[in-house]
């Protein structure tokens, strides 16, 4: 099977500093991975590396057979992998419908189009709304998007990611910020707005490892830039070494 | 456009236009600056209302604007202002792209420094080069033809406040109309995406500089068209046109009109115009007295004239719906 992207022998270092090691890891299709490990362990290095934001020092990351070691974000929506941050991103002075249709018009190729009113055009409308309703956020469209709640902003920031229709998103602790009652809900809505976006693969970078263990077909640990273990949830919650390692105690799971 | 803002425009232009049949000869000609600058800052809120650039040195293109003029009709005798307009549009964009390519890397403050310093060192090679510029006495503009029109025998009075006021009203109306497209087109959008959070206009396939240099060349047209019809009344271009006084103007009266409402802009530019005029006639230190306005603007109403109109519209539907 070919992986829709891959990590080979990745390795980053910020001047004498090595964050990453030789890091080498495929990600399929169909697969929820998350990524979990100590602060400083390389995870946010990591992401960076496998979003083409940084390249790497040396190794190279391909998305669906194409390398994208460093190629920015711009050019990384337009291969079809989107990113949502850990810290809320909005347009705060836009409204819900501005803001899902920008995502749409770049994904559109429609930017240059300077005869016709964004929000008049049915095509950008019509989709705008159709990821809307996935999250929940169809009845606050004509909303500023600063009004909103801090879990709306959220899946605004979430949904925008989603209207570029991409094959792989990454989600960068999607529940960070979000009561612990309200984080299984978002999860919900996150998965079932995958399935209905058609997104082959997630990635999710998660401290919540009760969240990590329920909604992931695979996890990968970093600890001081390595891989420490690339296992499925089961076999990886057996580990109670592994385990400790990751999160210092261990944790009671379903 | 709702059809109460419709209204309400149709009236402001009906009034403008109807200017010089109640209005003295002087104010009518008070007038024309008004709506020079009114097309300038329709550009320079492009840069800095939808796309969150705040160039300090945006007088350059009002400069480039008005030395294209003055060469043309003196020195090359050409009058036609249609082809002046195409040449200012040209040079504009032989300047901004280059100047844009540097300055739109960089946002806040380094930005206003670099267009600052971009707006300086023009008004250094416009006070220098006296063979090409005038140096500080500048270039005469003689008198344009309008629509092929020769005007050259109307007296100046009458060629202001006739021809040339509504020649300057139908070009404000068309660069209006093609800015409140720009804005609300798609490609709008994604200036205010950029300005609102320019990270998050990356991941969502967000060209960034592009449309920051789109939005640096856009506004640097608008100036330079607006430059050519400010120095036709006058019938100079003089260096001071780029100085950074002027720059900082241009930035008190987008303040002043309100930055985050499209029409804001061209209200600063008559109410600038019409509160300077007032402070020169009442005192000599009208430049204090303006000082004080920009202070009292920024403590008081930092949006501006019609960031006020808007507030009280939204108490007086509020107190409705009660």
């Amino acid at each position: 099977m070919t992986p829709i992207l891959e990590a080979k022998n990745v390795s980053k270092s910020y001047g004498v500093y090595q964050a990453l090691k030789n890091v080498s890891l495929k990600f399929f299709e169909g697969e929820t991975i998350s990524i979990v490990g100590p602060n400083g362990a390389g995870k946010t290095t990591f992401v960076n590396v496998l979003t083409g934001l940084l390249k790497p020092t040396e190794g190279d990351v391909d998305f669906c057979g194409k390398s994208i070691a460093g190629v920015g974000p711009v050019k990384l929506s337009q291969y079809g992998m989107a990113r949502a941050f850990q810290l809320v991103q909005i347009f705060p002075l836009m409204t819900v419908q501005e803001t899902i249709i920008s995502a749409v018009i770049s994904q559109t190729g429609s930017q240059y189009n300077f005869w016709s009113n964004a929000v008049a055009q049915k095509r950008l409308v019509d989709k705008a709304f159709e990821v809307a309703r996935i999250f929940n956020l169809d009845k606050k469209m004509s909303w500023q998007a600063s009004y909103l709640s801090q879990g709306e902003k959220k899946l605004l920031d979430i949904a925008s990611a989603f209207a570029l229709d991409p094959t792989v998103i990454l989600l960068d602790e999607p529940t960070s910020g979000i009561s612990t009652a309200d984080k299984r809900g978002i999860m919900d809505t996150l998965m079932e707005a995958a399935k209905l976006s058609g997104i082959k693969t997630i990635l999710l970078v998660e401290h919540d490892m009760e969240l990590v263990a329920e909604y992931s077909t695979r996890i990968v640990a970093l600890a001081e830039g390595k891989l420490l273990a690339d296992l499925p949830p089961k076999e990886f919650f057996a580990n109670a070494e592994l385990e400790a390692q990751i999160i210092g105690k261990r944790v009671s799971h379903a | 456009m709702n059809a109460r803002v419709k209204l309400t425009l149709l009236f402001c232009l009906g009034i403008l236009c109807a200017a010089p049949y109640f209005l003295s000869p002087y104010h009518t000609t008070l007038l024309l600056p008004a709506i020079a600058y009114g097309i300038i800052l329709l550009g320079f809120n492009l840069l800095f209302g939808y796309t969150g650039l705040l160039s300090f040195g945006h007088a350059l293109f009002v400069a480039v604007g008005a030395y294209t003029v003055a060469i043309l009709t003196s020195r090359l005798g050409i009058k036609n202002m249609e082809i002046i307009f195409l040449c200012a549009i040209g040079a504009s964009i032989v300047v901004a792209v280059p100047v844009g390519l540097i300055c739109v890397r960089y946002v806040r403050i380094f930005f206003g420094m670099l267009t600052l310093a971009f707006g300086m060192l023009f008004h250094s090679i416009l006070f220098k080069f006296y063979d090409l510029s005038g140096g500080d006495s500048g270039i005469q503009v003689v008198r344009p033809f309008l629509f092929g029109q020769d005007l050259s025998s109307m007296d100046k009075t009458s060629f202001l406040i006739g021809p040339f006021f509504y020649y300057s009203i139908i070009i404000l109306i068309i660069l209006g109309a093609l800015m409140w497209r720009i804005v609300h087109s798609p490609m709008g959008m994604h200036f205010r995406a950029i300005r609102d959070n320019s990270r998050k206009a990356e991941y969502l396939g967000i060209q960034v500089h592009r449309f920051r240099l789109i939005a640096f060349v856009i506004s640097a047209i608008y100036g330079a068209i607006g430059g050519a019809l400010l120095v036709i009344p006058v019938g100079l271009a003089d260096p001071e046109l780029a100085y950074w006084t002027h720059s900082g103007n241009i930035v008190f009266m987008t303040i002043l009109g309100g930055f985050n409402n499209f029409f804001g802009p061209i209200v600063g530019a008559f109410a600038f115009i019409g509160l300077k005029d007032q402070l020169v006639g009442l005192t000599q230190y009208w430049r204090f007295a303006l000082g004080i306005v920009l202070v009292m603007l920024v403590l008081l109403l930092p949006n501006g004239i019609m960031g006020l109109l808007q507030a009280k519209k939204r108490m007086a539907s509020q107190e409705k719906a009660q």
